[in-house]
């Protein structure tokens, strides 16, 4: 060592350095790390509840105002190419026969929640009401949330993990989670779940959804979409 | 202290230190704010305005480094030469200081001197990752799915380390005059020889 012990060190530089190369790799390591972490922290955010999001949920909206449920308006209808159109109320949205599914969401930009407990109606016992022609090939998903809106074929919509949610975690869906109801496709990125729906509209072509027209895929499969690979 | 005769105020901190300091705080503040709204379930729901939050923290963090741009084309260059060289070097009086020992300080002590080079890591980690975000979106080939995660570190560290300067520069008794020296620029000659006295002698005597 040729430092004297009074030579100033250039400690300074170093360890700028040492935190950029920490933070850049970060973006290679994150990931698994966070993944070792998730028993810890998603104890935390069960303790914390909505306070913090740690292994936790985020909220995305795309518009000025996030919509409100109100159980005296809310309809969902489901119209297009249908033999009957419907028009359910919230109550009898509930009492058709009940699904429960616990199963891992995945959002796009990287984080997870494991274990969600849903519960909610599988399209085919609301299109069983509505009876689809044999011309309708997909559903487009509208949101009050205007404009949002998504896509699944029916093939995708009647897959067995795939449900209408209205309760997440043993409680009636939340306003932040798209109350009343929202598509639950456990297999596919957050974004295909449209959240607060309020229309399902059959339809002979599966048209682009809000954030398809945004350059992201239209089938939305976690780990083999969007630039991800299995 | 602003009872303290000018003759007993020593420059601490120059008007181009300040104003990186103070864009610096600023722009730290509106992006935590808003993106703490975007972030917690609770507050989003509080504030469901995202895109309009959105905006205001990304053209924030336009605004950061534009102004620190105009702060090194039109402030005092020389003078934030001087406080880089200060910050990357610890002498055997800092290394001491890092050992939990007490022995005079500089201008700024080593705690000062680390703060400030976090500060200046974490804000170019920040600007990276929060370009990923924001591009990402545009252009999935710039999506990298930690990015967010990363970003999200950035804050929960950034936040104790503000609390901590909060505290340091705002209540606690024996540092808060330090406030002075980056509001006014000057601080008390008798704190000075107290927390920084290698600094104040030398000041002192030149």
């Amino acid at each position: 060592m040729t430092d004297s012990p009074d030579e100033p060190r250039r400690y300074g530089r170093r360890a700028f350095l040492g935190l950029i190369a920490g933070g850049v790799s970060a973006l290679a390591w994150a990931g698994p790390a966070a993944g070792i972490f998730a028993p810890v922290t998603s104890q935390f955010s069960q303790l914390l509840g909505d306070l913090l999001p740690i292994g936790g949920w985020r909220i995305y909206t795309v518009s000025g105002s996030m919509p409100l449920f109100d159980e005296r308006i809310w309809r969902l209808e489901i119209t297009g190419l249908v033999e009957r159109p419907v028009s359910l109320t919230y109550e009898q949205l509930r009492n058709l026969p009940r699904a429960e599914q616990v199963t891992d969401f995945h959002c796009v930009t990287g984080w997870s929640v494991p274990k969600v407990r849903w519960a909610g109606v599988r399209f085919a016992d609301l299109l069983a009401l509505a009876r689809p022609k044999a011309s309708a090939k997909a559903i487009r998903f509208v949101s009050m949330e205007n404009p949002y809106q998504d896509s699944l074929t029916l093939e995708q919509a009647l897959l067995p993990d795939v449900m209408l949610g209205y309760e997440l975690d043993g409680k009636a869906l939340s306003r932040p989670h798209g109350a009343p109801a929202r598509v639950v496709i456990p297999e596919m990125y957050g974004y295909k779940g449209v959240k607060w729906l309020t229309r399902m509209e059959l339809v002979d072509h599966q048209p682009s959804g809000y954030w398809e027209g945004l350059g992201y895929d239209q089938n939305a499969w976690v780990g083999r979409s969007n630039g991800y690979h299995a | 202290m602003a009872t303290t005769p000018e003759s007993r105020r020593l420059p601490r901190f120059g008007r181009t230190e300040r104003a990186v300091h103070w864009v610096h705080a600023t722009a730290f503040v509106l992006l935590l704010v808003t993106g703490l709204c975007l972030y917690l379930p609770s507050l989003s729901e509080l504030v469901s305005r995202r895109p309009l939050l959105k905006g205001i923290h990304i053209w924030t963090a336009v605004g950061w480094a534009v102004a620190l741009v105009l702060i090194f084309l039109f402030g005092d260059r020389g003078a934030l030469r001087r406080t880089a060289r200060e910050i990357d070097r610890f002498d055997a009086d800092d290394r001491a200081w890092l050992r939990r020992r007490h022995p005079p300080q500089g201008r700024l002590n080593a705690g000062q001197k680390l703060n400030a080079i976090v500060t200046a890591a974490f804000a170019l980690l920040f600007a990276l990752t929060g370009f990923f975000l924001w591009y990402g979106e545009r252009d999935t080939r710039f999506r990298l799915p930690n990015a967010l995660l990363v970003h999200d570190w950035l804050m929960y560290v950034s936040f104790i380390l503000f609390m901590g300067h909060l505290y340091l520069s705002l209540l606690y008794p024996k540092t808060r005059h330090a406030l002075s020296g980056i509001t006014r620029g000057w601080v008390d000659e008798e704190w000075a020889m107290t927390h920084h006295r290698k600094w104040a002698e030398e000041v002192r005597d030149s």
